[in-house]
């Protein structure tokens, strides 16, 4: 282990190794929390469908399912793009780390550009998480008997709202970080020595992914 | 510790574009996979079991798990496992607790049946 000291080495590390492994770790603990933060809203998806199946099956076809891949693929790949800021910036490489952070950036914006018309849709349709609306192409109820079901579109798109809505929130958190991470690699604060905010920044941008992942088939597909 | 790299580990370009190109090919997997009808429950447990598929790509490759400080992924293992705990004993609890009142389960109070016990108690409105 080198002993220089380096400007960004804290004091109370040993050397810039435990820093940096500190740094990710504390990154993983906040993760945990946000995988605990959605797992409240995949509670109330596994409980409400298990409730009202038909409900979620023929409200999951409301969804415009080409506007969810189009969502999927900028997001996966805006992910990679994010994986190559990192391995460019571990090698010294400022400028396509810029780039790279700035690709990640503009779909980042696509994926809420695309949020948005989604959105000014449902609500112009009145597609909305609250009952009362009418709409037109689903029955009152399904089934006979001990198996009739109560079509309540409104349990539906709560469930939608609170998902893609808390998702979109962390989609623009992650644009804010990223935003911030470009100016600082342009000013060059970071090197293939020092590359620890990049790095958790991408841990950050990834779990959006992740959780994206889960929501496309939850919400759009397997209606 | 001995084992600790000074250098972190650079996982090549090519490895990234590999699996970048699985998840797009998952993603369509998935998406065509849901055009079929399998019968409500294999759909759905088809589709969540490519979705931790691709998760499990991102988290090993995208973000450094396969390589990384053990540490890290039991934190994150850590999390799922609660995650799990708090959605299958909500389930239990949602599809069995009315069992107590059909079938006539034990109450704590004085061994009558929850369901004995229950309609003994006077009206709750006067």
């Amino acid at each position: 282990m080198s002993e220089k000291t380096h400007a960004y080495l804290q004091h109370h590390f040993a050397n810039k190794e435990q820093q940096y492994e500190s740094a990710k770790l504390g990154m993983w603990a906040f993760l945990v929390t946000e995988v605990l933060t959605f797992s409240g809203l995949f509670c109330a998806y596994v409980i409400l469908r298990n409730k009202y199946p038909a409900t979620f099956e023929l409200c999951g076809d409301l969804l415009n399912a080409n506007l969810g891949l189009i969502n999927t693929i900028v997001l996966i790949t805006s992910s990679l793009t994010m994986a190559l800021a990192i391995y460019y910036i571990q090698n010294d490489d400022r400028t396509k780390t810029v780039q790279c952070l700035g690709v990640t950036l503009v779909l980042a914006a696509a994926f809420m550009v695309i949020k948005y018309f989604e959105y000014t849709h449902k609500i112009h349709v009145g597609q909305l998480p609250t009952e009362g609306f009418f709409y037109p192409n689903l029955p009152e109820s399904v089934g006979e008997g001990a198996n009739k079901e109560m079509i309540r579109p409104g349990f539906y798109f709560s469930v939608y709202f609170m998902m893609t809505g808390l998702h979109g929130i962390h989609v623009l958190g992650g644009m804010v970080v990223i935003g911030a991470m470009m100016y600082n690699t342009y000013k060059g604060k970071y090197s293939s020595e020092y590359y620890t905010p990049i790095e958790v920044t991408g841990l950050f941008w990834h779990l959006v992914d992740l959780v994206w992942i889960f929501l496309f088939p939850l919400l759009y597909l397997i209606g | 510790m001995s084992k600790h790299k000074h250098e972190h580990h650079i996982i090549p370009l090519p490895t990234y574009f590999k699996v970048f190109g699985a998840l797009m090919a998952l993603t369509v997997i998935t998406v065509v996979t849901a055009q079929i009808d399998l019968g409500g429950t294999i759909n759905i447990i088809l589709a969540m079991f490519i979705a931790t598929t691709k998760a499990s790509l991102v988290l090993m490759f995208f973000m450094h798990l396969y390589y990384d400080n053990r540490t890290n992924l039991i934190f994150f293992l850590g999390s799922i496992l609660f995650m799990v705990i708090f959605i299958v004993f909500t389930l239990i609890d949602i599809d069995y607790r009315d069992k107590i009142y059909k079938e006539g389960a034990m109450s704590p109070q004085g061994g009558k049946s929850y369901k004995e016990y229950i309609t003994k108690q006077p009206p709750a409105d006067h």
